[in-house]
């Protein structure tokens, strides 16, 4: 797990939005999941400091909080890019040249799995079938989904997000 | 809403509706990721322009299963099919068909207008006419977002009757009686599970439905969940009053918002009417739904992982026994099953367990969903009755490999399955002959390759999920798992030996044998069927440093058949290493030390004089 790069820049309005989800759910069984899913929603991401929040809230230890935000991929202690990319390499998508997709994409954006480029703006993300085989090789950026991908495609779909 | 009269008067009422109006069905399914919603904001649009708002109404529906033609339009009556529909084509079929009343034939699927004398019903076509839509019915037919249309077609019937004419234990014996089996993966005999929770004393019980559809490749519980949603919420209330529980949890996983999106509504439309919550249909029966959003784990679809992440915990397997019918979620006794499961349930309450028994096998009845991808003509879901064989679904209903190539194998089961090769194209796929042959049913994704794929780097790739998924509880499988993706990558680069591939057949018995859970214990499942029918490959790429199928990077060579080269230079002028030597109108040849194996040469060149191997 690689330690956080990019300074915590979350405002007290983020904080009250965090603390009235807290209050709202804690006495439920099996609230921790809903609870940082909810403040991920606030945040974008899972720094330490909001996991801090979150124990200091629920009286849940931080250590299990980190243990359940490292164990689920979808839990981020990276933020995200303003455009967050997801290549599918789920069998079929690899079956049809998902990696060469994945590989092309590293390299003209220069980062690595769940890395963001230096201005904020990509984040690059591999992920598991999101069930769009029948257009393999698939990719998403933020919502928009990308199928029957190939690399000389990539450019012109990156451009639109200049 | 109390009586069997008021919910048949809704039904009348809905089925009149729906019958009063020109339909046009828009796949927004997988079909979503086609297009398929500004493909419906037009046909909205247009609809409204050319005055015909009150007469055509457009419905978004689930998936229709042929996904690669999408997007998919449907127009009732007639069920007329249009494939491959964008926004630029709805403007003409407005004009010409629903205000014409021809069809645009030339947007049609090509299968309905091959005869020039009629066209043929989506129904009719080879992909739909063998298919037989248990779980599956109402896809692609009702809007997900409207109770009334699910009511239409019999929704809810099944919960009345059970609430107000059966036992509880008569439920529970129905299903036994009807052979269903948990379409998840194992294939438990759902019924057994029924009758464990409902001999259960202590309470509270849960009643849980495993939507963390997480095998790549497999996308039907996706498919009911946005298509279907209301079938999961009946089946749910009706395995609650079976087996004496009010609280039920559907685990979703967080890929899938739509079905989460399509959920909540189902969810809060039903509680209006009175089918779901306290006191339904007046008959003092109470149970309510809680969704659960995954965060992306595969071992959360494992049944005590699953529960363990409600909990609110890292989704980690635990030992069994106690089964989670004793001790589950919360320690409380639990039934789960899985999406595809529920779907059937309340049909077979309404037509009865022999009628689902005469459909599919003796030891696998009624029908299985795959999720058929790959090197396929017809990518999709295909619901076909147990036991029809892999050759039909391959060739009648999915059209056959593209480009006229090769059948070299599926793989059934995703990462806890096995391959099938062309030898065995003619087994009936249920759970024991797919066992039988050392595959499974898995949930039901089927990946179709052809000789273009590397059987070994397919194992690999298989392997590498779940040395990505193992949850790292138990040794076996967090580390052995490791040590086979490491033999597999010496395979794959030519370093390995004959030692290695004993090595790994032996770590593959003892991950099988010591795993805590399903994950682990499948887990050296692909490599053990790719070891048992592509022997040959694995030798190849250990003794001859070769790989046949020509995808093994660091085993391809690309050389020049010097008969067949003309000497243009093309080759080389593209060549990144300039590793390819030769005078113009001279056959050419490749330095095997300088190339890289990008294959610009083999693309560039005209005459196909250059061959990879």
């Amino acid at each position: 797990m690689k330690s956080q790069t990019l300074p915590f820049t979350g405002t007290p309005e983020q904080a009250a939005e965090l603390q009235k989800v807290i209050a709202e759910l804690k006495d439920q069984p099996g609230a921790l999941m809903p609870i940082m899913q909810k403040a991920q929603g606030i945040y974008g991401y899972l720094p330490i400091e909001v996991q801090k929040m979150i124990a200091d809230g629920t009286g849940i230890p931080i250590e299990k909080i980190y243990g359940v935000s490292t164990f689920y991929a979808q839990f981020n202690l990276q933020p995200k890019g303003k455009y967050r990319i997801s290549v599918c390499l789920g069998t079929a998508c690899y079956v049809k040249g998902g990696d060469k997709i994945w590989d092309a994409l590293r390299k003209k954006l220069g980062i690595g799995e769940g890395e963001c480029t230096s201005d904020r703006k990509f984040s690059l993300d591999s992920c598991r079938c999101i069930g769009a085989c029948g257009m393999a090789p698939v990719m998403m950026i933020n919502d928009d989904v990308y199928g029957r991908l190939t690399v000389d495609q990539l450019d012109g779909i990156l451009a639109k997000y200049n | 809403m109390k009586t069997l009269e008021e919910l048949l008067k809704l039904k009348a009422e809905a089925q009149a509706a729906m019958a009063q109006k020109t339909r046009v069905l828009v796949c927004c399914g997988g079909c979503t990721s086609s297009g398929s919603l500004k493909v419906t904001a037009a046909f909205e649009k247009e609809i409204a322009a050319a005055g015909l708002a009150d007469k055509v109404q457009v419905v978004k529906t689930g998936c229709m299963g042929l996904c690669s033609q999408g997007p998919i339009v449907v127009i009732q009556p007639g069920n007329i099919f249009y494939s491959h529909i964008d926004e630029l084509k709805v403007g003409k079929i407005v004009n010409e068909h629903l205000m014409g009343g021809k069809p645009v034939k030339e947007f049609l699927y090509p299968e309905t207008v091959a005869d020039p004398d009629k066209i043929l019903a989506m129904a009719e076509t080879n992909f739909y006419k063998k298919q037989l839509c248990l779980a599956l019915r109402n896809c692609g037919h009702i809007s997900p977002l409207h109770i009334e249309e699910y009511i239409a077609r019999d929704g809810y019937e099944a919960l009345w009757r059970c609430l107000n004419e059966k036992k509880p234990e008569e439920i529970v014996q129905t299903m036994i009686d009807s052979g269903l089996r948990g379409r998840g993966g194992a294939g438990f005999p759902t019924g057994k599970k029924w009758l464990l929770a409902a001999q259960q004393k202590e309470t509270p019980k849960y009643v849980i439905c495993n939507a963390d559809e997480g095998d790549p490749g497999a996308f039907m519980d996706r498919s009911v969940l946005e298509g279907d949603p209301h079938v999961i919420l009946e089946a749910m209330t009706i395995a609650g009053y079976a087996t004496g529980s009010h609280h039920g949890y559907i685990y979703v996983r967080a890929e899938y918002p739509i079905a989460v999106q399509r959920l909540e509504i189902a969810i809060d439309q039903a509680h209006k009417l009175g089918v779901l919550g306290k006191n339904i249909f007046e008959t003092g029966f109470d149970f309510d739904i809680e969704l659960r959003l995954g965060a992306g784990a595969f071992v959360c679809g494992e049944g005590s992982a699953l529960m363990t992440s409600i909990e609110g915990n890292r989704g980690e397997p635990r030992q069994k026994p106690p089964r989670s019918a004793e001790k589950g979620l919360f320690q409380k006794p639990s039934l789960l099953n899985n999406v595809e499961t529920y779907a059937n349930i309340p049909q077979i309450i309404l037509k009865g367990a022999d009628w689902f028994k005469a459909i599919g096998t003796e030891g696998s009845t009624g029908t299985k969903v795959f999720a058929v991808g790959g090197k396929i003509n017809n990518t999709g879901l295909v619901e076909v009755p147990m036991g029809t064989t892999l050759r039909e679904v391959v060739y009648d209903i999915c059209g056959g490999i593209p480009g006229g190539g090769k059948f070299k194998a599926a793989q059934t089961g995703g990462p806890s399955g096995g391959c099938i090769p062309a030898d065995h194209l003619d087994v009936k796929m249920d759970f024991d002959s797919l066992k039988k042959i050392g595959s499974m049913m898995g949930s039901g994704g089927l990946i179709v390759m052809d000789e273009h794929t590397c059987m070994v780097d397919i194992a690999k790739f298989f392997l590498e999920f779940t040395v990505d998924e193992s949850c790292g509880k138990c040794v076996p499988c967090r580390i052995g798992t490791r040590r086979m993706l490491d033999i597999l990558n010496k395979i794959t680069m030519g370093q390995a030996t004959m030692e290695d591939l004993d090595k790994l057949e032996e770590l593959c018995s003892h991950i099988q044998q010591n795993s805590l859970c399903g994950l682990g214990q499948s887990a050296p499942n692909p490599v053990v069927s790719t070891l048992k029918y592509f022997r040959d490959e694995y030798i190849a790429h250990i003794v001859d440093k070769r790989c046949p199928a020509g995808v093994c990077k660091k085993l391809v060579r690309y050389t020049i058949d010097k008969t067949k080269c003309k000497g243009c230079t093309m080759c080389a002028r593209n060549c990144p290493a300039v590793a390819i030597s030769g005078s113009i109108r001279q056959p050419h040849e490749i330095d095997q030390v300088k190339c890289l194996k990008c294959g610009a040469c083999m693309s560039n060149c005209k005459f196909g004089a250059i061959s990879k191997g």
